[in-house]
C-alpha cells in the first residue's frame, strides 16, 4: 500500500471519527502553596486542538502531566473516553504506559544516544500501539509520519546534530509514532524561531487532521491560541475559568480575570472576501473592513478564515463620515453602552458586530455621545491585525 | 616480587568488581527511583565504609562469618568449611569495603539523566523497567565506569579489612599488600619497593586510561 492511499483510509476510518469525551476534576497542593483546583469537560473531536491558554504559572503544565499521568492529583477524577485514568477516591490508577497519551515538550527531549530513526520508532519496539488495541489496522505508520514531517533523510543522525525545528519534529513524530489516544503539547512552538515556528503549526495541523488525533494545546501566546485552537480553556490561577469555542472565549470573556488574559483586543471571526495590491477585504458578519497585509504574515488568499483583531485604541469616532480621508474604514454604529475608566472612556459600539472604542472624556463631551447615538467608527486599514486560522 | 600475591589480589578485585555490578546497579536503581522516605538510611549504611577505619568493619564481618554466627554456621554446613580466612570470605568483605565506590558513581549518574526522558519514555508505553534499561543505562556509561574503575582499583590495595578477615595464608588470602607489609616487617625493603612501585604503576595506569577514555568517547545529552 502506497502511503498516499494510506493516509486518505486513515482519514476515513469511522471508528477514528468519533468524538471522545475528556473529563477533568482534580485538586493538586503544592508545598509551594500553590493550589490547582481544575474542572474541565470537554468533548473532542477527533482531529480537533484544545487551547490550554492561560498566563504564565497559572498551572497549565501541571494540569497537562496530571492528564498525562506524571502527576497525582490529591482528590478528583479524570476519564478520557469514558476510560477512567484517575480516580483518587476509588484508589484507581491508570500509568501513563497505559493512557495513550503522546507528549511534546517545549525541549524536544529526544533520546542523545539513539539515532533520529531510532527515537522514532522508541515506543513502537517494546512499547504499545494504542490504536491498535482498539482498531484492527493501523493505516498510517511512522514511515508516513517521517515523510510528512520531512524529517526521513534525517534517519540516521543524531539530536546533537539536529536544528532546533528539526528536534521538535523528530519529537512529535516519536509521539504519534505510537498511534495515541490524544495528543498534548506544552507550548511545543515557544524555542523556535518564527519561521519555523509557523512552518510547525501549519504541519502540526495537517497532521493530527491526518491521522485523527486529537489534542490539547498549552500556550500563553494569544496568536498561537487563535491559530490553532477549535476550543479553547483558559486557566487562570490553578483553576480552569472558560471553557468555550475560541471565537466565543475572545468575544465574550466570563469575568475581568480572563478578559486581562486574552489582551485588550478586539477579536472577530472573519472571512478573507478579496485579496489584492497587498490590501485585503474581510468580512465580519455583514459589516465589510478593509485591512493593509503586514510584509511579515504570510500571504493570505481570498476565502480564508481569519480573525480580525482591533485594539480599542485605535478606533476613531465621528459624527459625520469625511468625503475623504487617508482612515479605509468607515462604519456607521451605534453606542450600546459607555464605561468610563479613569481620564478614558470606553464606549462599546454596534456596527453589524461589536467593537469597543477607548476615547477621552473631553472626546465623549464634545460629541455629545449617549447609549443609542448613531456614529461612525473610523479605522485605520493598518490597525487591524489579521490571524489566519489552521 | 611476589607474583602469586598480586595474581590474588587481581582475582579478587575482579571478583569483587563483577558482584558488586551485580548488587550495585540494583541498589543504586532503588536508592534513586525509589519514592520511600527512608531510603536516606540505606545511603548512610553504603556510604559506611568510607569513613569507618578498616579495622572496625572487617571486625564486625569476621564475627558475621565465624563459626559462632548464625550466618557462618550456615555457610560451613553448606560448604563444608568456614567462610573465615578464605578466598570467600574475602570476597564479601572487599564487597562491603567497596560498596560506596561502586554505588554513589552508579547512583550519582543515574539520578542526572533528564527526567523528561523517562517521561517520555513512560508515555511511549514503555515500562520503568524498560526505561531504565533502554534509556538510563546507556547515558549512564560514564557512571559505571567509573564505579568499575574505582571498585577494582580500591580492592586491589585495600589492606585492613584483608588483615582482619583473611589473615596471611599465602595464595589463599594473601594480598599484595599484605605481601609488601610482610617485606618491611622482616626488612627486605628491596622486596617492598619492586611490589609498590609496581602496585603504583598499575593503579595509576588504571585510572589514566579511565579518565582519558571518559574524555573523549562518551556522548552527552545536550542541555
Amino acid at each position: 500500500m502506497d502511503s498516499a492511499a494510506s493516509l486518505t483510509s486513515a482519514a476515513n476510518r469511522p471508528a477514528d471519527r468519533v468524538d471522545v469525551p475528556l473529563h477533568v476534576g482534580v485538586t493538586q497542593r503544592f508545598a509551594s502553596g500553590f493550589r490547582i483546583a481544575a474542572a474541565l469537560d470537554v468533548v473532542l473531536p477527533a482531529g480537533s486542538i484544545l487551547v490550554l491558554f492561560g498566563p504564565s504559572g497559572a498551572g497549565k503544565t501541571t494540569m497537562l502531566r496530571q492528564i498525562a499521568g506524571l502527576e497525582r492529583p490529591d482528590t478528583g477524577t479524570i476519564r478520557f473516553d469514558n476510560q477512567v485514568w484517575c480516580d483518587v477516591a476509588r484508589r484507581l490508577w491508570r500509568p501513563p504506559q497505559e493512557r495513550g497519551v503522546g507528549l511534546v515538550f517545549q525541549e524536544p527531549a529526544l533520546f542523545p544516544h539513539l539515532t533520529v530513526a531510532e527515537n522514532v520508532r522508541y515506543g513502537i519496539q517494546g512499547g504499545v500501539r494504542h490504536r491498535s488495541l482498539t482498531h484492527a489496522s493501523d493505516a498510517i505508520d511512522v514511515v508516513d509520519i517521517a515523510a510528512l514531517l520531512g524529517i526521513a533523510d534525517l534517519d540516521t543522525r543524531y539530536p546533537r546534530h539536529l536544528s532546533g525545528g528539526e528536534a521538535q519534529r523528530v519529537a512529535l513524530a516519536r509521539a504519534l509514532a505510537t498511534g495515541p489516544r490524544l495528543l498534548v503539547l506544552d507550548e511545543p512552538f515557544a524555542a523556535l524561531d518564527a519561521p519555523a515556528r509557523g512552518r510547525l503549526r501549519r504541519d502540526v495541523r495537517a497532521l493530527l487532521r491526518r491521522t485523527c488525533t486529537p489534542a490539547v494545546l498549552v500556550t500563553h501566546d494569544r496568536t498561537e491560541a487563535l491559530a490553532m485552537g477549535d476550543s479553547m480553556a483558559v486557566a487562570i490561577h490553578g483553576q480552569i475559568r472558560q471553557v468555550g469555542g475560541v471565537g466565543d472565549v475572545f468575544s465574550h470573556p466570563v469575568d475581568a480575570d480572563v478578559a486581562a488574559s486574552l489582551g485588550v483586543e478586539a477579536v472577530l471571526p472573519a472571512r478573507v472576501v478579496e485579496s489584492s495590491d497587498g490590501l485585503l477585504t474581510v468580512a465580519v458578519n455583514a459589516a465589510l473592513l478593509h485591512v493593509a497585509e503586514r510584509a511579515a504574515g504570510d500571504p493570505v488568499a481570498a476565502g480564508a478564515q481569519v480573525y480580525a483583531c482591533i485594539r480599542a485604541e485605535d478606533v476613531t469616532l465621528e459624527v459625520q463620515s469625511p468625503a475623504h480621508a487617508s482612515a479605509r474604514n468607515h462604519l456607521a454604529a451605534r453606542v450600546v453602552s459607555i464605561a468610563p475608566e479613569g481620564p478614558i472612556v470606553r464606549v462599546t459600539l454596534d456596527c453589524g458586530f461589536q467593537l469597543d472604542a477607548s476615547i477621552t472624556r473631553r472626546s465623549r463631551e464634545e460629541l455629545n455621545l449617549a447609549r443609542g447615538s448613531a456614529i461612525t467608527a473610523v479605522i485605520k486599514a493598518t490597525s487591524i491585525h489579521l490571524v489566519p486560522r489552521m | 616480587m611476589d607474583w602469586t600475591a598480586l595474581w590474588l589480589s587481581v582475582r579478587l578485585a575482579a571478583a569483587t568488581t563483577i558482584v558488586l555490578l551485580a548488587i550495585g546497579i540494583p541498589l543504586a536503581y532503588w536508592i534513586v527511583f525509589s519514592p520511600r522516605r527512608w531510603k536516606f538510611l540505606v545511603e548512610a549504611v553504603v556510604a559506611l565504609p568510607l569513613v569507618l577505619p578498616p579495622t572496625v568493619l572487617g571486625f564486625y564481618v569476621l564475627i558475621a562469618i565465624g563459626p559462632l554466627s548464625p550466618l557462618g554456621r550456615a555457610y560451613a554446613l553448606a560448604a563444608g568449611h568456614g567462610l573465615a580466612f578464605t578466598f570467600e570470605g574475602l570476597l564479601v568483605a572487599s564487597v562491603l569495603y567497596s560498596l560506596p565506590f561502586a554505588v554513589q558513581p552508579f547512583s550519582a549518574e543515574f539520578a542526572s539523566v533528564d527526567r523528561r526522558l523517562l517521561e517520555a519514555s513512560w508515555s511511549l508505553g514503555v515500562s520503568r523497567l524498560s526505561t531504565f534499561r533502554r534509556v538510563v543505562l546507556p547515558l549512564s556509561v560514564r557512571g559505571l565506569v567509573t564505579g568499575i574503575v574505582l571498585s577494582f582499583a580500591h580492592t586491589l590495595g585495600e589492606f585492613g579489612v584483608v588483615l582482619m578477615v583473611g589473615g596471611n595464608l599465602p595464595g589463599v588470602t594473601r594480598t599484595v599488600s599484605i605481601s609488601i607489609y610482610d617485606s618491611v616487617q622482616s626488612l627486605d625493603y628491596a622486596a617492598a619497593s619492586r611490589t609498590s612501585l609496581l602496585l603504583l604503576i598499575i593503579s595509576f595506569a588504571i585510572l589514566v586510561s579511565t579518565y582519558s577514555l571518559q574524555r573523549t568517547v562518551w556522548i552527552r545529552p545536550r542541555h
